[in-house]
């Protein structure tokens, strides 16, 4: 038994080849076979690489895939993000600890199932959901439950899932709204062949022209990305696509992975021609696994087609090819330096900048990192021109952009508009009557009043990554916002002390005022405290964390004066409730003055 | 640029820096203080504590780790930044457990004489009171994670200075804790009481045993003069 152990541990190490940059693949596979990744397991797997056991355990510890303690067969990982409670998830919730007879956090006595919450995991537009084994369960209702589980418990795989992978997929796909640059018809190649047929710096000239920005949120031109690190010198290039979308509310690129994975590939392989790389990577969150045949598929169709290999269209000495690198469930890693770091089979804890990716990247090599949606832009600008796409959108903001929409609305699911639509008509086209606010850019962009449903989706009003979570009248907002908070506790890497320690403080302070424990000095504090860890932190996750609570304060300000109490100070120590036990226990109940209860 | 001299500007004052300098460094040789915790000029940046951002021409950077660049603007000794770090050192303060009166490193702790430095009084901010372990295993050195502050020094000295890897971290957010390079706790790694990495701990976490009252209350490092006067003293007697 131990043999065998040490032989599986030891085969899996072989089987990637003793890279310690491929320890989140060992690391995957042996948590799969095993269930969870034990002290024994990590110091097996530090001994195959030649590495410390420090280093296995700081990896394995980070994310929220690998369990350190043994597991049921099954994990049942319940979205618990803000949509998917706002639409019923914590009545299936309820509906699980029954039937599985154990809470959340906790594994059945037959050991057989474990329950878990996870965040967003890209189904807002379909909610309740779960991921069961890496299987996507949608729109669970309760009285599912306890088919699902019977199922689960017999070891069939259960109920509604279904073996394998996307075909298979219960999931649903939710293009509302088809555009001219994403979700349009394509001919695979097409922007390769004429790429070859351009020197790199026209490549990243056209680009120029066009003026396309990253669509993850940040708006950094894209041709000035590719050409710093076109630029850099060094003996490899890297292109990486960040798909990791973690951002709750946002599914944008699960659409785009399913129906356009071709033009996602074009668009890295123009990337790679542009920069110099022989080599990219499609960083995909592991809450995507189910999308993973799929992917693979299309990759190997292309190698046949001569679109991605060697000499790739012709092009003598055009080499490129692309590897599918799985996450194990980490907000951060969306982050581009967390998600290089991750790349390399680490934690996924952000650099500090400078340098830049572009300049040090992936095993310090220089690396252009982009999002799915961008290496699509810049495949059909290749393919139809920078004029065709700067004549879409705005000034500053060219093309169109994927919008993710979810929450109180009648049509929720992937758009792809031009820029410059404003708060009001996006909320007509996904019929969203009376709503009272509206999170654009998911919790680390803003909550709109509609006061501000004028304004329009762009870089230079608006800017967004695509989440765009509607909330209808009946909705309690500040409610929402806890949850957001708690979100970024979960998410924060720890790396940086006004990030690690500060979300915690900021949920602490937010729930003294929202249980009305508050006064005017404590939504001070609540401000100091946000303004503190935006300012501070040392990546975008620390530095966008406090959004949630700064805009509302802003934008939604009585609230938040409804909540409070007058006078200096109301202490968040409450003496009956930390004395109840002992009451409870000698039987005796003292009679504690007004002041102090 | 290659063997000029730079020069930045700290707080409307010049100050020289020469290429490959950190600001922080280039701060330091010139006598200005930027206050740091997880900072060690033996060591490479960990950029952990952020106690040293500073507005690199308006925008906040952590100055350990910025590169130092000919003009430069640099905002220092500011009202804002220094609420900003006091509230930071107040966060360090609730996170962990410190009790300084019955703390050995009491008058040697850098997380006890920034916030005397920067004016914290007492926390306004609530303890967060978490459980942390004690390693007591190794027979010269302990680690008391209630004082740790996760600087990462300790980890980065055993790396560089030392050669080893005796720690690293585990865990994520706020349940992030140092971890050490053996199954069963410190003893069970090469840790030795000669290590570098044995005595370059900012706070009480991680110390050398039988040594804690060798220098009496009273005659340590910050008992008289505040944390930073050292390198504020290069620029009082040129």
């Amino acid at each position: 038994m131990a043999e065998d152990y040490a032989k599986l541990v030891n085969e899996t190490v072989e089987k990637f080849g003793k890279d310690r940059g491929r320890l989140m693949d060992i690391a995957r596979a042996l948590h799969a076979e095993l269930g969870h990744l034990s002290e024994d397991t990590i110091g097996l797997v530090a001994d195959a690489l030649g590495i410390h056991r420090v280093e296995v355990r700081d990896m394995a510890s980070f994310y929220a895939f690998f369990s350190r303690e043994p597991k049921g067969r099954a994990t049942i990982r319940l979205c618990n993000a803000v949509v998917e409670r706002m639409k019923g998830a914590d009545e299936v919730a309820k509906a699980f600890e029954e039937a599985v007879g154990c809470s959340f956090g906790e594994t059945s006595e037959d050991g057989k199932i474990s329950l878990e919450y996870t965040p967003c995991i890209g189904m807002s537009d379909q909610p309740p959901s779960a991921l069961v084994n890496g299987v996507v369960l949608t729109r669970i209702r309760p009285q599912d439950v306890p088919g699902i589980v019977a199922a689960l418990r017999k070891g069939e795989g259960g109920g509604r899932l279904h073996e394998g992978g996307y075909e298979s997929s219960e999931v649903e796909l939710n293009l509302r709204q088809t555009g001219p640059v994403v979700f349009a018809p394509m001919e695979r190649g097409a922007a390769i062949r004429k790429a070859v047929n351009m020197t790199a710096d026209d490549v990243i000239n056209e680009l120029n022209r066009a003026r396309v920005r990253g669509r993850g949120g940040a708006g950094f031109p894209t041709a000035m990305k590719w050409d710093f690190c076109r630029k850099a010198e060094a003996d490899a290039h890297y292109v990486v696509c960040n798909g990791d979308e973690g951002e709750p509310g946002t599914f944008k690129d699960r659409v785009i992975l399913t129906e356009q994975a071709d033009l996602l590939f074009e668009g890295m392989t123009v990337a790679g021609y542009a920069i110099g790389a022989q080599e990219g990577f499609l960083y995909l969150r592991g809450e995507y696994e189910y999308l993973i045949g799929h992917l693979q598929q299309t990759l190997a169709k292309r190698r046949r087609l001569g679109l991605l290999g060697e000499n790739i269209c012709g092009r003598e000495g055009f080499n490129f090819d692309i590897r599918i690198q799985l996450g194990a469930g980490a907000y951060v890693c969306g982050e581009e330096s967390a998600l290089i770091e991750s790349l390399e089979g680490k934690r996924g804890a952000p650099r500090d900048r400078p340098p830049f990716p572009v300049q040090k990247g992936y095993l310090s090599r220089p690396s252009s990192v982009n999002n799915v949606e961008t290496l699509c832009c810049a495949a059909r600008i290749i393919e139809h021109g920078a004029d065709w796409f700067a004549a879409m959108g705005t000034k500053d903001s060219t093309g169109t952009k994927l919008l993710s929409v979810s929450g109180d609305c009648e049509r929720p699911g992937v758009y792809e508009l031009e820029y410059g639509i404003t708060v009001e008509k996006l909320l007509e086209l996904v019929g969203a009557d009376g709503a009272q606010a509206v999170q654009i850019g998911g919790p680390s962009g803003q909550c709109l009043a509609p006061k501000d449903f004028g304004r329009a989706i762009s870089f230079e009003d608006v800017p967004t990554g695509g989440s765009v979570i509607v909330f209808g009248p009946e909705r309690n907002l500040l409610e929402c916002m806890r949850q957001f908070i708690e979100f970024f506790v979960d998410e924060s890497c720890g790396w940086c002390a006004p990030c690690r320690v500060g979300t915690t403080l900021l949920l602490k302070q937010l729930e003294k005022v929202l249980e009305g424990k508050g006064t005017r000095a404590d939504l001070d504090q609540l401000e100091r405290l946000g303004v503190t860890v935006k300012t501070m932190s040392r990546c975008g996750l620390g530095q966008t964390a406090a959004n949630p609570i700064l805009t509302t304060l802003r934008n939604f300000p009585d609230l938040y004066d409804n909540l409070i109490k007058p006078g200096d100070f109301i202490p968040s120590f409450d003496l009956k409730k930390a004395i109840a036990e002992s009451c409870a226990i000698t039987g005796r109940n003292p009679e504690l003055e007004e002041e102090h209860v | 640029m290659s063997d000029e001299t730079m020069t930045i500007i700290i707080d409307g004052v010049e100050v020289a820096a020469q290429p490959g300098q950190t600001i922080l460094e280039a701060a330091d040789q010139a006598g200005v203080y930027i206050p740091r915790l997880c900072y060690h000029p033996d060591l490479p940046p960990g950029g952990h504590c952020r106690l040293c951002t500073v507005k690199v021409n308006g925008r906040p950077a952590s100055s350990c780790t910025f590169p130092a660049s000919d003009g430069l603007v640099i905002e220092n000794d500011t009202e804002e930044l220094n609420a900003f770090r006091r509230t930071i050192v107040e966060m360090l303060f609730v996170e962990g457990n410190h009790h300084c009166p019955s703390c050995e490193a009491s008058g040697d702790c850098e997380l006890q004489a920034m916030a005397y430095r920067l004016g914290l009084l007492t926390p306004t901010l609530p303890y967060l009171r978490q459980p942390r372990q004690l390693d007591a295993s190794h027979k010269d050195v302990y680690i008391d994670r209630d004082r740790c502050i996760l600087c990462g020094r300790c980890s980065r000295a055993s790396k560089v200075e030392d050669g080893k890897t005796v720690f690293g971290f585990e865990g994520r957010g706020i349940h992030k804790r140092i971890a050490v390079d053996g199954a069963k706790g410190l003893s069970d790694t090469d840790m030795s009481v000669a290590d570098e990495a044995a005595r370059i701990c900012p706070t009480g976490c991680l110390r050398v045993k039988r040594e804690g009252y060798r220098v009496p209350v009273g005659q340590r490092t910050y008992d008289h003069t505040p944390i930073g006067s050292d390198i504020e003293h290069k620029k009082a007697t040129r």
